[in-house]
């Protein structure tokens, strides 16, 4: 099988990328291991998407749909191949590829990587005690509710105050499951603060801050969860342990960038730990493209739209002949934690996000010549400015700042 | 100045406001129209959008995500999801589709925000 462009996952980025690529007039290939399109979206069932996008507030399987409905539209061009997992990219652009059908080979002229992010683990919290039943991450307790209809347990604790974890907090509570509390080692809760009011105040669910799960016991089922204070460096406090008695633990403690597939064939950045790209998309490997929770863990489905539309683009001009740079490092510099795009290619204004390192009431971003203030800033709100071109003129590096004031 | 938090749209305004006599007279910090309307409700009656998902009789999945096409009253959820957990939808379901109509009377309709398509029976 031959084609143009394959995009590897239909998640948001990924569909967005075919599509813009068929707008191009090429042939496309997008493959999904999942039975349907849409990615994490699907069991997203809550409202806060699209309002960027689409002006409206969506929720997670509508917006969706809409893009499933324009990749029906582009039929001509864009072969969608579900139940579809890519094995294997090799450096002379094939795929291997493995379907109900069975094992087959694509060669392409370019590829748009969309394989999002994954979970961190239980494992990779190193909390000691029992092993038993009972302990889910925050997605896959998301889809067996949301998808398969199961009800997870009847008492749950919630580790972790990111926007998902508090989402999950209300899922369970109004399914009728106990939710004793949520989690969080920082002082601060790690989500917006409007799901800190509509997912735990609305429902009086208690937030511990500053606070970290040192034990579970359970023999078969979860039966009992130690949560002590911690200090500053996230050391357990002796003597603040508090017992609760729950047979659920839900951890949302972060998402990844999956990147495995990619680890031989492109540069990874060691701040987002995704591939590192250039504002255009494209990686270190000049036909690879990349987009979407697989570059940076993104906060609104809006944004990585976006991305994966860009990535489309350029995939396609690169298709198409067009030969650009990776351009000149994006460095984060003070109180900057990391930043997306990694590279910026002289070819078009920027579009820059960014996490600060820590809570800031009032803050000048500076990016080369281009100066803005912001107020109220914290990490787990993600910042994007628009850079125009002629800021970042004449530069070998951009380093990103935020200066407090 | 009170301060509240717009929860309407994930741009989530900080909105500083003061109540005098129990009319509000000065608001600062909302983006859009939509943001005084939320404070005039958090103030007398708090109102939210509710997501969750009814069981469906002979679909290709068990559940399809529905949502309160319009934010009803905060005191309401409760009898609300006992309610919905009685419903019931018979695929096919369409994206939009009203599956309970004027919910406890409060002129807010709940609708489907997934596609659910028939299973074959044949
Ligand atoms: C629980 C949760 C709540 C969220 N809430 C909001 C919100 O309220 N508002 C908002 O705007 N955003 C929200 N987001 C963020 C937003 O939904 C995501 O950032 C966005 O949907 C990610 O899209 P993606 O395409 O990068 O990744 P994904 O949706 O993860 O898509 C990646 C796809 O690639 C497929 N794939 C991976 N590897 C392979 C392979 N080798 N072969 C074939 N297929 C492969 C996967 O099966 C998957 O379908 C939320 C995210 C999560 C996880
Ligand atoms: S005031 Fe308008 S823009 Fe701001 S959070 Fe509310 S709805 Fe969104």
């Amino acid at each position: 099988m031959k084609t143009d462009v394959l995009v590897i996952g239909a998640g948001a980025a990924g569909m967005a990328a075919a599509i813009a690529a068929a707008k191009k007039n090429l042939k496309v290939v997008i493959a999904e291991r999942d039975e349907i399109t849409g990615g994490i979206l699907n069991q997203c069932i809550h409202n806060g998407f699209g309002l960027h996008y689409f002006r409206e507030e969506l929720t997670g399987p509508e917006y969706a749909e809409r893009f499933r409905e324009q990749l029906n539209r582009y039929a001509d061009a864009i072969e969608v191949l579900t139940d579809c997992h890519v094995l294997r990219l090799n450096r002379d652009k094939t795929a291997l590829l493995v379907s109900l059908k069975g094992v087959f080979e694509l060669e392409t002229k370019a590829v748009i990587y969309a394989a999002g992010a994954r979970e961190r683990p239980f494992g990779s919290l190193m909390i000691p005690g029992d092993r038993p039943s009972g302990i889910f991450t925050a997605g896959v307790a998301q889809r067996l509710m949301n998808i398969d209809n199961r009800k997870v347990g009847r008492r749950a604790l919630i580790v972790g105050s990111g926007d998902i974890g508090m989402i999950m907090a209300r899922r369970l509570t109004l399914e009728g499951i106990e939710v004793v509390g949520v989690v969080e080692r920082l002082p601060y809760p790690g989500g917006l603060l409007r799901n800190v009011i509509q997912c735990l105040r609305d429902f009086n669910i208690p937030l511990y801050l500053s606070s970290t799960v040192v034990e579970v016991k359970g023999s078969e089922r979860l039966e009992e969860v130690i949560v002590a204070s911690v200090d500053e460096q996230f050391r357990p406090i002796p003597g603040t342990e508090k017992s609760f008695k729950v047979d659920t633990l839900v951890l949302s403690v972060g998402l990844i960038p999956q990147v495995e597939m990619l680890n031989s064939l492109v540069a990874l950045d060691k701040r987002t730990r995704g591939i590192a790209c250039s504002n255009t998309g494209q990686s270190s490997n000049e036909w690879i493209f990349a987009a979407g929770n697989c570059t940076a863990i993104f906060d609104l489905v809006d944004y990585v739209t976006r991305e994966g539309e860009r990535a489309g683009e350029y995939a396609s001009r690169y298709v198409n002949g067009d030969r650009f740079s990776l351009g000149i490092p994006i460095v984060p510099g003070e109180n900057v934690m990391l930043t997306f795009p990694n590279f910026y290619s002289g070819v078009d204004d920027l579009t820059l996000y960014l996490r600060c390192r820590k809570p800031m009431e009032r803050a000048l971003l500076k990016v080369g010549g281009f100066e803005k203030s912001f107020e109220d800033l914290t990490p787990s709100e993600m910042i994007v400015v628009k850079i125009p071109e002629r800021k970042l003129a004449n530069l070998d590096m951009v380093e990103v700042r935020l200066e407090e004031v | 100045m009170e301060k509240i938090v717009c929860v309407l749209c994930p741009m989530g305004c900080k909105i500083k406001y003061r109540v005098e006599d129990g009319k509000i007279v000065s608001v600062q910090g909302n983006r859009c129209p939509r943001g005084l309307s939320y404070l005039e409700d958090e103030l007398k009656e708090p109102k939210r959008i509710v997501p969750t998902s009814v069981k469906v009789v002979n679909g290709e999945l068990p559940l399809v995500s529905v949502k309160t096409n319009r934010p009803i009253p905060k005191r309401l959820i409760p009898k609300f999801m006992q309610l919905i957990k009685q419903v019931q939808a018979e695929a096919p379901v369409k994206v939009g589709d009203v599956i309970l109509k004027n919910v406890l009377d409060t002129g807010v309709d709940v609708i489907a925000t997934r596609t659910v398509k028939r299973v074959n029976s044949a």
